[in-house]
């Protein structure tokens, strides 16, 4: 439908804003044709600053360059960038009706009436919205607004597609819902997408790559599975996921913790005694309940806790562990187990799996 | 009922009569034959037919310098309650009560400045464009303000940053987004200027001629100078005219008029 995506180039793109605050520090990154980055990260760390900059809602600052298909588009305003933009806040026009609203892309590049009705209703068809034709915006749910915006972006046959937050607004059920319709259309239009979002979940479902940002500073950028296994520092590891963190003293090969050990065989890198933190995520973690009150760890590494808070959650059980480290673990069990506050289990942690240890 | 309804029911009822027997005298004496003799002497549109012969030309110089008055009232105002929405700055702010002040500053202020400083260009001192500029600064805040209030309730920023992703340059964006969802307050604000153009009084009697004068300074005229009946059927000429507009601003300003448009709830907006 939509012609190939164009690849995106963003040359020591910086912001600083008219009173002085550094938005942005200067990112340089390449986004091939085609592909969906997502950029995550908190409030205020630039995220959708770099994706108004690649619209040209903002200039970068001086020196900083954007190129659309090897074209330096700097200079160019939103207007003249061809691209299509889905907000957070759905602007959509309420003095106009849903196929208004879809058209008038359309309408603004001069495409004649019959055209522009055929390509409403294709868009309004690809989006489930065909019998919303007529309705007024203010009579739309929030999930049906959005599908409207995304129809109308996507109504121009733009080759880059700006999404900023498009689902913080929606509840659960429809964000999840819209997630997937997202993903799809991305898939099959085959467009260049930048996707800005603060839901870690949301970005691992919809990104080819992910540009984790702390700052006004790229902290990692990598595939979904890179981010979290291998995470660059422990603000990801943090940010993507739940991350475990124990302390403790490293002595012959393990880490001594209030309730047990665990077996350093991770990495080279760690140091051999001293003061030392692993992290490991819950799923690393392998929960067996005990029965006998004398039961011991494992001699190769295990830990022993109490179970604080059990969360059955459908597909596995969250535990809250206390005990075994100086704050609680969080770890992930097989739905089939059955756990009750204060059932005394025992820890095994994938020492495979840590993602790194600091000093 | 008891006298928890009653009493207050009495006490308003007492107001508005307060109000409205007035009212209804000035009216019935502009249709009584002889006031003095009361409405025995039978009802009559005599006066009315007086006062159109006599005043036929205030009423349409009035109607003529309310209809230029809102036609650059909105070419101004429009525009200007636009860049007071986007541009919120310490500069911006101080024109906005700069604007109000020709509200607060006596009309005959304002009509003595106004003589002062134009008083020798003839030509313009001697027709009712004039008056019109008078007209404009009285009127002008009340346009900015009430399209300046519908702008700061819609999501304006997010709606042109919309526009422009799809293309769409200034003038296209304005005319099309822009002006049709302010809509509810240019209207309001027309009917505003209107409303008081149309009953000025205290700057138009200061600028007037004798060949240009008002409908409020042609009843002053009235009042002064003929017999009561033909000022009290003025007064009807001049409701006639005035209560459709102040119907349709009360039905505007109303429960009723159109719901504040805003697409999300803006404590849940994030900022980047």
């Amino acid at each position: 439908m939509t012609g190939p995506g164009l690849d995106i180039r963003l040359v020591a793109c910086a912001k600083t804003f008219t009173d002085g605050t550094r938005a942005l520090e200067p990112l340089d990154l390449d986004i091939a044709a085609g592909e969906t980055v997502v950029f995550l990260g908190p409030s205020g760390c630039g995220k959708t600053t770099t994706l108004r900059i690649i619209a040209g809602l903002e200039r970068p600052d001086p020196g900083g360059r954007v190129v659309f298909a090897g074209r330096d588009v700097t200079p160019l305003p939103v207007e003249k960038r061809d691209i299509g933009m889905v907000f957070q806040s759905y602007a959509l026009f309420p003095n106009m009706d849903v196929a208004g609203n879809v058209g008038y892309g359309l309408k603004v590049r001069r495409i004649p009436a019959v055209d522009r009705r055929r390509r409403v209703a294709e868009m309004l068809e690809m989006m489930h919205i065909t019998e919303l034709a007529a309705r007024s915006v203010d009579q739309l749910s929030g999930g049906q607004k959005q599908r409207v915006a995304l129809a109308r972006a996507l109504a121009v046959r733009p080759r880059v597609l700006l999404l900023d937050e498009p689902l913080t607004a929606l509840d659960a059920k429809l964000r999840e819902e819209l997630r997937i319709e997202i993903d799809r259309l991305l898939r099959n239009l085959g467009i260049t997408a930048v996707y800005v979002t603060h839901d870690q979940a949301e970005a691992m479902a919809l990104g080819d790559r992910i540009v984790v940002m702390e700052r006004g500073r790229v902290a990692q950028v990598g595939t979904p599975r890179e981010v979290y296994l291998s995470p660059a520092n422990p603000f990801v590891a943090r940010f993507i996921g739940t991350l475990n963190v124990v302390s403790g003293e490293a002595a012959d090969g393990h880490l001594h913790l209030p309730g047990g050990r665990l077996a350093l065989n991770g990495a080279g890198s760690i140091p051999a005694s001293g003061r030392l933190s692993v992290a490991f995520r819950p799923e690393a973690v392998a929960v067996i309940p005990l029965i006998n009150p004398g039961d011991q760890p494992h001699p190769d590494g295990g830990l022993i806790g109490t179970v604080t808070a059990a969360f059955f959650l459908g597909d596995h059980i969250r535990l809250v562990i206390d005990g075994a480290g100086e704050s609680a673990i969080v770890a992930l069990a097989p739905n089939h187990h059955r756990f009750t506050p204060g059932d005394r289990v025992h820890l095994a942690v994938d020492g495979g799996a840590m993602p790194f240890a600091e000093g | 009922m008891n006298w928890r309804f009653i009493v207050p029911l009495f006490l308003t009822l007492l107001l508005c009569a307060f109000l409205m027997i007035p009212v209804g005298l000035s009216v019935t004496a502009g249709l009584t034959v002889n006031f003095f003799q009361g409405v025995e002497s039978g009802l009559t549109l005599r006066w009315v037919a007086e006062v159109w012969r006599l005043y036929e030309g205030t009423i349409y110089l009035s109607l003529l310098i309310a209809v230029s008055c809102l036609g650059v009232t909105l070419v101004l105002g429009v525009p200007m309650a636009y860049v007071l929405a986007k541009r919120r700055s310490r500069l911006t702010r101080l024109l906005e009560e700069l604007l109000v002040m020709p509200v607060a500053v006596p009309g005959l202020a304002i009509a003595l400045a106004l003589l002062i400083t134009f008083g020798g260009f003839r030509e313009f001192r001697m027709s009712w464009a004039f008056i019109l500029v008078g007209h404009v600064l009285f009127t002008l805040p009340f346009m900015v303000r009430a399209v300046l209030a519908v702008l700061s309730s819609i999501d304006l920023k997010g709606l042109e940053e919309g526009a422009r992703s799809l293309g769409a340059g200034f003038f296209r964006r304005f005319f099309q987004v822009v002006l049709p969802n302010c809509k509810s307050g240019i209207v309001a604000g027309s009917l505003m200027v209107v409303t008081l153009s149309v009953g000025e009084f205290n700057l138009t009697w200061m600028l007037h001629t004798p060949l240009t004068k008002t409908l409020p300074v042609g009843l002053a005229d009235s009042y002064a100078s003929m017999r009561l009946e033909i000022g009290s059927a003025y007064t009807l000429v001049f409701f006639l005219m005035l209560v459709p507009l102040l119907v349709a601003l009360q039905w505007l300003g109303g429960p009723t008029s159109p719901r504040r448009r805003s697409s999300i709830d803006p404590n849940r907006r994030r900022r980047p």
